[in-house]
């Protein structure tokens, strides 16, 4: 198995400060937005967007975490049911602007899950998406509001985010899924 | 707002491998780790504006109950319909069942209906079991006889380490007529398994088999990863410096039999009172399964008292049978792969 990797350590921390200032300028300031993260990766992602912003804006935003499990669409499909990672909600939604942050966006399934499930927590003002990997693919009408880098790839290919916070290093890997011609 | 990711912090490459839960004697401190985790989650669920989650949308809860029950019913459709699923409740006092219908046509009856999951309490000890055979589903015990009663027994446990956290070496006390009680004999299972210091504690001729099976487990014999236990009926001994209380209902039904000589002697010697507890630790959880006889196995006024979790108990169970429901769901062959749909 041939890994490559597409992003370093430091590209990494110039995108996130680049998004957070995309994510800032959008909203014309800081008021009313929440950052939340998708479980797993884009937890940690969600709370570096937030010091990144503060240390620009010297403002401290919300940072919350969704669990999408409940949610999926594929559920009968898996053959035993995912480990629920947790959700927590700091604020209360209704009227804000949520900044929905992932790792990786592909298929779109998964931030349709996110949607749904944010909707039963009120009615935010805004909902848009942030994610450091744009990798196409897309199955349902979704996009990206702010990206960290596209990556144009195969379906056969695995684009890997690890994250200091959960892999241990900051990187992103592209390899052929196993199996694949 | 809501939400937090809950106390029992995170279970690594733990998977859910049950398809029935018919006792919790089968169940690894692993699997029980998972189900307070995902308890956690569940409870996070229902302190939402909505608590309602679509993850069974689509599924068959039939509740089948041959026995008279309130809470531990009522605790299950709830958590079935949190969790999105279809619901049909059987009372088997107004089904065929008395026209004569066997538990296995009952149960053949019910899949042919659509069932995906069945949720069955049952006079008799193992009927459960029966039905798992026949049924191509899930089937969840609610209660069966004097045997065990799995989900009581883990939202118990749940309840417990949400005040003491981890339970290795505390004492916890069942107290009352364990002879006939599933709870009793279930709790056993989880406490043994998660360490703590499990006294027994009642009448001697309601004692009977506990003495046995306690001598059978000293001393380190018991199933692996399970902890030995301590049988008496001195209760002022069981009761000094516990950490939690748990009295049972005195099934006064059972009482025929001769073990009891009456309910004010019963209440005089075994109720729960203030004036006994105070030899427990001052911040002692008192805990019952219901339904309460207040004034026989528990003094009203413990009952109300700040110490009580019963209430919470019963909060608790819905969560826990939401995650009980959600991770029987999902078991058929093979394993999920982490991440592997992702996007």
């Amino acid at each position: 198995m041939d890994a490559r990797q597409i992003m370093t350590a430091d590209e990494i921390r110039r995108a996130i400060v680049r998004v957070s200032h995309e994510i800032v300028e959008r909203q014309a300031g800081t008021e009313g937005l929440v950052l939340i993260g998708i479980q797993r990766r884009g937890v940690p992602l969600a709370t570096r967007l937030a010091a990144a912003t503060e240390a620009h804006e010297g403002v401290a935003l919300p940072v919350g975490a969704l669990d999408i499990t409940f949610y999926r669409d594929d559920l009968s499909l898996v053959a035993q049911q995912p480990i629920v990672k947790g959700t927590a909600i700091p604020v209360d939604l209704n009227g804000r602007t949520v900044i929905l942050v992932d790792d990786v966006l592909y298929t779109g399934r998964t931030i349709r899950a996110a949607m749904d499930a944010l909707v039963d927590f009120g009615r935010p003002q805004a909902i848009r998406l942030a994610v450091l990997i744009d990798r196409g693919h897309r199955e349902l009408p979704i996009r990206a509001d702010h990206v960290g880098k596209n990556v144009p790839t195969s379906r056969d290919e695995l684009v890997r985010v690890h994250l200091v916070e959960t892999d241990g290093e900051d990187a992103v890997w592209i390899e052929r899924r196993e199996g694949a011609a | 707002m809501s939400g937090t990711v809950g106390p029992s912090g995170p279970v690594a490459g733990v998977a859910w491998s049950q398809k029935h839960l018919l006792d919790v004697d089968v169940l690894s401190a692993a699997d029980i780790g998972l189900v307070m985790k995902t308890t956690d989650a569940m409870k996070e669920i229902l302190a939402r504006p909505i608590t309602k989650v679509p993850v069974l949308r689509g599924r068959n809860v039939t509740i089948i109950f041959y026995e008279a029950s309130t809470r531990t019913r009522v605790s299950f459709e709830v958590a079935a319909k949190n969790l999105s699923a279809d619901v049909v409740n059987i009372a088997a006092s107004a089904s065929s069942v008395t026209k004569g219908e066997s538990l296995v046509d009952t149960i053949r009856t019910i899949e042919a209906l659509g069932a995906h999951m069945i949720v069955m309490r049952h006079g008799t000890s193992g009927a459960p079991y029966l039905a798992a055979e026949v049924f191509s589903g899930s089937v969840l015990n609610g209660g069966d006889g004097w045997h065990a009663h799995p989900s009581q027994a883990l939202l118990d446990l749940y309840t417990m380490r949400a005040h003491l956290g981890d339970l290795r070496g505390r004492k916890v006390v069942i107290l009352g007529d364990v002879l006939h009680s599933r709870v009793a004999r279930s709790n056993l299972w989880t406490l043994t398994a998660m360490g703590a210091d499990l006294w027994i504690c009642g009448p001697a001729p309601i004692l009977r088999g506990f003495d046995a099976w306690a001598a059978r487990w000293a001393n380190g014999r018991g199933p692996a990863g399970h902890g030995g236990f301590t049988v008496t009926s001195d209760m002022d001994a069981a009761l000094n410096g516990a950490e939690v209380v748990m009295a049972l209902r005195l099934q006064r039904e059972r009482m025929d039999a001769g073990l009891l000589p009456s309910l004010r002697e019963y209440a005089a010697r075994f109720g729960l009172t203030r004036e006994r507890l105070a030899a427990a630790r001052p911040d002692a959880l008192v805990m019952h399964p219901g339904p309460m006889n207040e004034g026989v196995e528990i003094a009203p006024d413990v009952a109300v008292f700040d110490r009580s979790v019963i209430t919470e108990q019963v909060t608790n169970g819905v969560a826990v049978r939401m995650a009980l429901l959600y991770l029987l769901s999902g078991v058929h062959a093979g394993g999920f792969p982490e991440g592997a749909i992702g996007g």
